[in-house]
């Protein structure tokens, strides 16, 4: 799982099955510091309840499907939280 | 099986059922050597902390069967704590 910042909202009517009620997000990666790393990617939204300017975790490949309502459905992205407090140590680096 | 560094935690009261109660951190990836770069949050079954370093398995099935389900959006798990890497 990576940190991701919602960047903004991707409609879409024309849909695969199983994917009708999805919200999908546009998620820029962040590195720990919460910089941003790499291109955005398009996340469904499997908490609900995430909106843009959002801090995330999301998690890719199959766990992005197992994330959803219903399982067997091409997500490739899953927000599955929101943050509230992310901790950092001293980087001892 | 990845070698990490604990360097963080995330507190998360809004995620997926899953997630709820569980204990997640922010592991710096690491080589055997010590270097490395990226990093992954991952779940913490083993009471690990920040500071330590720590084994974690980043594959769904393995990670799925470590909690006893077959279904769940988990793949990243901090399944034990190194003492050392001779």
């Amino acid at each position: 799982m990576l940190l991701g910042r919602v960047i903004g909202t991707v409609v879409a009517t024309m849909k695969s099955d199983g994917l009708d009620g999805v919200k999908f997000l546009v998620v820029q990666p962040l590195d720990k510091h919460q910089n941003d790393q790499g291109q955005p990617v398009v996340a469904a939204d499997a908490v609900a309840m995430a909106g843009p300017g959002e801090l995330v975790y999301y998690v890719a490949s199959r766990e992005a499907a197992e994330a959803m309502v219903e399982r067997f459905v091409p997500v490739d992205h899953a927000i599955v939280g929101l943050v509230e407090q992310v901790a950092l140590a001293e980087d001892p680096r | 099986m990845k070698i990490a560094d604990v360097v963080g935690t995330v507190v998360s009261p809004i995620c997926h059922p899953f997630f709820e109660e569980k204990r997640l951190l922010i592991c710096d990836l690491v080589d055997p050597d010590g270097g490395g770069d990226g990093y992954m949050i991952a779940v913490d079954v083993v009471g690990a902390g920040v500071g330590e370093r720590v084994l974690i398995c980043d594959e769904g099935t393995s990670a799925r069967q470590i909690f006893g389900i077959s279904t769940g959006p988990i793949r990243s798990v901090i399944i034990g704590i190194i003492d050392e890497i001779a």
